[in-house]
């Protein structure tokens, strides 16, 4: 680790020369790593930056909000079951404790590579110089929005509740205040790895908004992993329903564990609007979901497991009393 | 009832444990110390070229950056445990430019503060020129040797490959076994102090004698000024038994910078500068008549090691021994690779080759459609085969059916995919557990006051087994006292040596020679001795030589029992029974409850038996479907050495357990007739799993972790 000098931050502002403290549950853990090397550190937690509120429009969720906080909000599970869920399944309950929702959905990630800097080739690490997890240990890496560049899998869990409920995020930057779509905040490798949101430096995240909609009730977050509990996916959906019947009126998708980015899958969205939803018809969902996925030796299992989870998703929201 | 062998009771250490109150070594802080933080190679083969120490050296508060430049000759080399000496590896960084595995500690620098060691390691910079490394058993490079040219015995009788030719039915299959790690919560702490010519050293240690003879040979000092101080280990499964190079490299730090130097290395760093478990490969033959009794028994095994030192599991040890079989051919190969050397972690021989030997019975059990439990039942034996000695005691088939009746076996459908719960396939399988029952020569001075109370000093260890509580209810009852009178002082080698705590062999080695003692002091007021009584004793159990005790002052152990020498075979045994559920489209398997079975001799201490059986079966679950070290086998290092990513089970994980320790009185292994538990419960457990696997989807495991990925086809 090396020195940095430490600030608090008094007011929500935009501030290029430092890296924002929140849980430190990741910031932390790279500096350790000597992966981040920020020379400022801004402590945000004294920060009003913390609520939690439902209202007509929809869910409210400030950037200091931890992630247990919103997991066990009782009305964020009754009305928008994916988003206490994804958080509920993320982590252990210590580091839920601590870890804020802005700083969770900016984690890195675990990508064995990034964090072991002894390896000189990590595009997003050391731009230009490969991609040491092609070819080498690669399980747990992305099947979708990959690239030559760069196969490193988006390791959240919110994220993906988030882009299935086309939630904003409220950022404070340098000109002021803006919104934008979560689905715009991250971006996939590409040619540029090291570029991974649509951030300025500097830029504050402040809060999120999730819009009401008819399918946020019939929801859920559904997370495939080694362990029963404290273990990244190894796939997971996201799945948000509206049903007429057995008949799918509007579908949200998004997957997890097998992107680069949090993942909206639109391609099985499409194919399920308007139809009845059963095996044949999410199985076909399923298999749209992952046509473009590319595999690299270890990880060759995730697209078939990436659409069983899919399948199984579907039916369980389906069965939901909603 | 008075306290003694056999009475449930708490830990006596477990307040100060659950209060703080109990110093691990890395809690020692001395005054002035200095603080050392290790530098380990990011490359497995080579040389350093080159290292720039201007930057780390510029930092405030450096002492001393350490290197092959001013350390070479430091430490003398000393023989490999296996080979009668102290270490685990005799690998010695520091000692020249030559890099042997990934992780190998290339520099340590000292500061006054941890920050400040800390800042320099990270700018400290080091060139070196790589050599392609052969990771492990498919890489160009390695070299394989029989087992046999080091002096391993592989078992043998009769002629296994005819006798497998001529039989009715059989089976073949490959399994394999992956590197772990143990991954102690205590990291690998040291701290060493000069004081007055005479070292002290605090460091979690499995064997404090073995450590203060090992570090005297490396730093050619007298052994008598030495000093090492472990009254608490935080976990060490092996990893602390012997001697890793690191406290040498830190004793001779503070000689020179005269003041006292602590080292707690990283995690990461943890998984390098000590040892782990060894991958394998195995393969294995059965063959049996129609009555299932086995005709032939062939067990092959592959294991990695480092370039230098031959560490064998050699698990065909026991597999060769546990059911009557008249033909056996085995073999161990060691394969060795640039790799860190690898060494004992829980069950060493046995969590590996047991995996094998019990997924076998279980493929053969299906090519007989015979019950599985039937299966060991009909091999069940006395005698082990290969020399014809009794067992002291076994009562398998009493753990069998103990087991068998807890979990309700008999309600199993035997056809895979016959039974589930909604979702979830559910499946049912069993292994037999064994660990061969070790004792070994040890020595304890008791002191009854007239008071009433007891001291019992011993230099044994308690590595979280409960020890401390085992080796007092002993003194309780040989003495007549309750055990809150007794006092227990262990882990400190000024006190009277005990062995290594490994094999399983504290328990019994060290309250026997405690009753001996004890007895000792009863006859003596027997005969009128008035006052404070103080019995000095020694035990060379019968089968090992009397200069034992002697060796065992320099630091060497003498262990005996087991299945191999000896006029007798010594084990313990178990039956583990597992339900598993998989996910029927997912794959996720999960473990809702197992049964464990046990007939391991007198339980001195039933609460803590209960832990470390019941911890055993945990640690068999994880190491079914948990526990891996991933490495990248381009450059021979592994990639998952931390605690997120390296899997063990979590509380999520494990639900219902049972143990059942059955009633046995073998009056042959020992005086008080103890066997070890501390690894049998982790025995089979993995392959009970991987058996309950196949019965709940119809595909057969075999390759440890069981993933989801083996699972999807
Ligand atoms: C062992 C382990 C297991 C984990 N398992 C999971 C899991 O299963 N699922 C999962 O989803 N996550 C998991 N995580 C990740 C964890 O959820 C994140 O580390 C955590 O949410 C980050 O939040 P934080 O407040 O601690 O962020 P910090 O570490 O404080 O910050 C993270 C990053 O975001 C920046 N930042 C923080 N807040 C803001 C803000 N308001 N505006 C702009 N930038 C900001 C920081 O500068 C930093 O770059 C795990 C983490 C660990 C260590």
């Amino acid at each position: 680790m090396r020195p940095f000098s430490y600030m608090r931050a008094d007011a929500p502002k935009a501030d290029a020369a430092a890296s924002f403290l929140a849980g430190g549950t990741t910031l932390l853990d790279l500096m350790k790593l000597d992966v981040l090397r920020p020379e400022r550190v801004a402590d945000i937690n004294g920060l009003a930056l913390s609520g939690v509120r439902l209202d007509a429009h929809g869910l409210h969720l400030g950037a200091l909000a931890r992630m247990s906080e919103v997991a066990d909000h009782a009305e964020v599970k009754r009305h928008y079951p994916v988003v206490a869920q994804s958080l509920m399944l993320a982590a252990s309950p210590q580091i839920r404790n601590m870890a804020s929702l802005g700083g969770n959905v900016l984690q890195r990630t675990r990508c064995p590579y990034f964090r072991d800097t002894s390896y000189t080739a990590c595009n997003k690490r050391n731009p230009g110089s490969g991609c040491s997890a092609i070819g080498g240990v690669n399980r747990l890496q992305a099947v979708l929005g990959t690239s030559e560049a760069c196969i490193a899998a988006y390791p959240g869990d919110f994220a993906q509740a988030l882009v299935v409920l086309d939630a904003e995020v409220e950022v404070q930057g340098a000109q002021g205040r803006r919104r934008m779509r979560f689905a715009e905040l991250h971006v996939a490798p590409g040619q540029a790895p090291q570029r991974e949101t649509t951030l300025q430096p500097g830029d504050l995240i402040t809060g999120f908004s999730v819009p009401a909609g008819a399918w946020t009730a019939r929801s859920l977050y559904l997370k495939v992993r080694d362990r029963e509990s404290y273990a990244f996916a190894l796939a997971s959906a996201a799945v948000a329903l509206q049903l007429e019947g057995e008949t799918v009126r509007e579908v949200r998708i998004a997957l997890g564990g097998v992107a680069t980015v949090p993942w909206r899958a639109h391609d099985a969205e499409a194919e399920l609007r308007g139809k009845r939803l059963d095996e044949a018809s999410a199985t076909r969902a399923a298999a749209a979901a992952f046509a473009s996925a590319q595999t690299h030796g270890e990880n060759a299992f995730k697209p078939e497991l990436g659409r069983r989870t899919l399948v199984r998703a579907l039916l369980q929201a389906k069965q939901m009393e909603a | 009832m008075p306290d003694g062998i056999g009475t449930d009771h708490q830990r006596i250490d477990g307040r100060a444990k659950v209060t703080g109150g109990a110093r691990y070594a890395s809690d020692v802080m001395l005054g002035n110390v200095a603080h050392a933080w290790l530098v380990t190679s990011a490359i497995a083969r080579g040389h350093i070229t080159g290292m720039d120490e201007a930057a780390a050296r510029a930092v405030p508060g450096v002492l001393e950056v350490f290197s092959h430049r001013n350390m070479h000759g430091a430490v003398a080399e000393t023989e490999f445990f296996a080979k009668g000496g102290y270490v685990g590896s005799t690998i010695r960084p520091l000692e020249s430019d030559r890099i042997w595995h990934d992780g190998q500690i290339v520099a340590m620098v000292v500061a006054d503060t941890l920050e400040a060691a800390r800042e320099a390691a990270f700018r400290l910079q080091v060139e070196y020129r790589e050599e392609q490394p052969a990771a492990g058993f498919d890489a160009a490079g390695v070299e394989v040797k029989a087992a046999s040219e080091g002096g391993f015995e592989d078992p043998e009788v009769g002629d296994a490959d005819r006798a497998y030719g001529n039989a009715e039915v059989k089976i073949e299959a490959e399994y394999s076994t992956p590197t772990q790690h143990h991954n102690p919560i205590e990291l690998f702490t040291t701290t060493a102090h000069w004081v007055g010519g005479k070292l002290e050293l605090h460091e979690g240690s499995q064997f404090v004698h073995g450590l203060k003879n090992g570090v005297a040979a490396q730093l050619g000092i007298d052994p008598a000024d030495v000093h090492v101080v472990s009254p608490f280990v935080g976990g060490a499964f092996g990893s602390r038994g012997s001697l890793t190079q690191r406290t040498a490299l830190v004793a001779e730090a503070a000689r020179r910078l005269g003041r006292p130097v602590k080292l707690v290395p990283t995690r990461d760093q943890g998984f390098t500068i000590a040892t782990y478990r060894a991958e394998t490969r195995q393969k294995v033959k059965l063959a049996a008549g129609r009555d299932g009794k086995l005709q032939a028994l062939v067990h092959e095994g592959w294991e990695v090691t480092s370039r230098p030192d031959p560490y064998k599991v050699g698990g065909t040890a026991t597999t060769a021994r546990i059911y009557a079989c008249p033909n056996v051919r085995t073999k161990v190969n060691l394969v060795h690779a640039d790799r860190n050397t690898p060494g004992f972690m829980r069950s060493p021989p046995e969590l590996p080759y047991m995996f094998a030997l019990e997924s076998a019975m279980d493929e053969l059990a299906v090519a007989l459609n015979m019950d599985p439990v039937e299966l060991r039942r009909v091999n069940d034996t006395q005698r082990e085969p290969i020399k014809g000695l009794p067992y002291s005691s076994r009562n398998l088939v009493g753990c069998l059916d103990a087991g068998a009746k807890a979990f309700g076996w008999e309600r199993r459908n035997p056809a895979p995919r016959s039974m589930r719960q909604g979702e979830w396939l559910v499946g049912w399988g069993m292994a037999t557990s064994i660990y061969p029952t070790h004792i070994g020569a040890a020595t304890a001075r008791v002191t009854l006051l007239p008071s009433g109370h007891a001291r019992v000093q011993t230099a044994a260890h308690d590595v979280g087994t409960g020890a401390y509580t085992a080796i007092g209810l002993a003194a309780a009852e040989g003495l007549g006292v309750s055990l809150d009178k007794v006092a227990v002082e262990l882990g400190d080698s000024d006190l009277p040596p005990a062995p290594v705590a490994g094999g399983s062999n504290t328990t019994a080695s060290v309250c026997n020679v405690v009753m001996k003692a004890c007895d000792e002091i009863r006859a003596r007021r027997a005969q009128g001795q008035q006052g404070a009584i103080e019995v000095y004793a020694e035990n060379v159990p019968e089968g090992l030589p009397p200069e034992a005790i002697g060796k065992l002052y320099q630091g060497r152990n003498a262990l005996g029992g087991g299945l191999e020498g000896g006029k007798q075979a010594m084990a313990a045994f178990g039956a583990i029974f597992v339900e598993v559920r998989v996910h029927e489209r997912t794959r996720e398997v999960r473990v809702p409850r197992a049964v464990g079975a046990f007939a391991a001799g007198r339980i001195v201490s039933p609460r803590q038996a209960h832990s470390q059986l019941t911890g055993g079966m945990i640690w068999g679950i994880g190491a079914a479907l948990h526990e891996t070290t991933e490495i990248d086998h381009r450059t021979a290092r592994y990639m998952n050495d931390n605690l997120s990513e390296y899997l063990v089970p979590v509380n999520a994980d494990i639900q219902q357990l049972d143990v059942i320790m059955l009633d046995e009185r073998d009056s042959q292994a020992n005086p008080l007739g103890i066997k070890g538990i501390g690894e049998l419960g982790n025995v089979g457990t993995n392959a009970a799993v991987a058996n309950a696997v196949f019965h709940a989807t119809g595909t057969r495991p075999r390759h440890l972790p069981v993933r989801i990925e083996q699972l999807l086809g």
